[in-house]
């Protein structure tokens, strides 16, 4: 931390603007490293576990777009409602589908994981990594099963 | 620039220094429990609909019960998506591309609920 009184050049330094700076708490606010470090971060399971509930709840907003698509085209006309149902039951889309079913059901346990632990449960060591080592076994089973059944 | 004499102590009171205290967590944590629930439903009534004809997947979609979990999962969906993606965008963006990026998500969340229930509701109604 530098002396008080030197905002000026610290201005300067920052490369975003919170509006906090300058006073007592937080000087150096906007000029923080960004998380999660991941170029320095070595691999363990749960790290992989934590990025991948972030990667595939964000990645399902592609089968989010197919799928609404879909509807549109359904409440559309037959014509158009057939040209997307060629592009969603194309293979390349078939393989994104499946993708997402995925991770659709890696991110649900993912989910039931954290509710777990915000009620303070199964936190030791030797729970967190079954637990990951479930999400990863249980997503792959619930994978073929909805492929398989549904 | 003059210092304000705010200390740690004072930005962390009451409602912290994100100044929501946990509203953001308390949100996502309703909108998970709803999905635990609808989400299995929407992949058991919507799932097996795609790839169906145009008549079977109209019928499908209209009927009371599928129409309701396709529509409640859309809106608890984004919901819940607009308030993940934000902290991604918090986590790995910064100025104004973090504005930027917020905004957007905000509203392709909502366009795209918008744009399912008003397919569905063409459907039903």
């Amino acid at each position: 931390m530098l002396a008080m009184g030197t905002a000026a050049p610290y201005a300067a330094m920052r490369t975003g603007s919170t509006g906090h700076e300058g006073k007592m708490a937080d000087v150096d606010r906007g000029n923080r490293p960004l998380s999660p470090h991941l170029t320095i971060y070595r691999p363990q399971l749960n790290s992989i576990t934590s990025i991948l509930t972030r990667i595939t709840g964000n990645a399902l907003i592609v089968a989010v777009f197919l799928i609404v698509w879909w509807m549109i085209a359904a409440a559309t006309s037959l014509e158009y409602f057939n040209m997307v149902n060629a592009v969603v039951t194309h293979w390349l889309a078939d393989l994104v589908m499946a993708a997402s079913v995925w991770a659709l059901w890696y991110h649900l346990l993912s989910g039931v994981r954290h509710l777990v632990w915000d009620s303070g449960h199964l936190l030791e060591t030797k729970w967190t990594s079954a637990l990951g080592w479930g999400l990863l076994g249980g997503a792959t089973i619930l994978t073929l099963a909805t492929i398989l059944l549904i | 620039m003059a210092m304000r004499f705010l200390t740690d102590r004072k930005l962390a009171e009451h409602l912290g220094p994100a100044r929501s205290g946990t509203e953001h967590h308390w949100a996502v944590k309703v909108s998970s429990v709803a999905l635990l629930v609808l989400v299995p439903l929407f992949v058991t009534l919507v799932g097996p609909l795609i790839g169906q004809p145009h008549a079977e997947v109209r019928a499908a979609l209209a009927r009371p019960l599928t129409a309701l979990i396709a529509g409640l999962t859309l809106i608890v969906g984004m919901a819940h998506f607009k308030d993940g993606a934000r902290t991604l965008i918090e986590d790995y963006a910064r100025g104004s591309a973090r504005l930027w990026l917020q905004i957007m998500v905000i509203l392709v969340a909502w366009g795209t609920a918008a744009t399912g229930l008003f397919a569905l509701g063409r459907l039903a109604f």
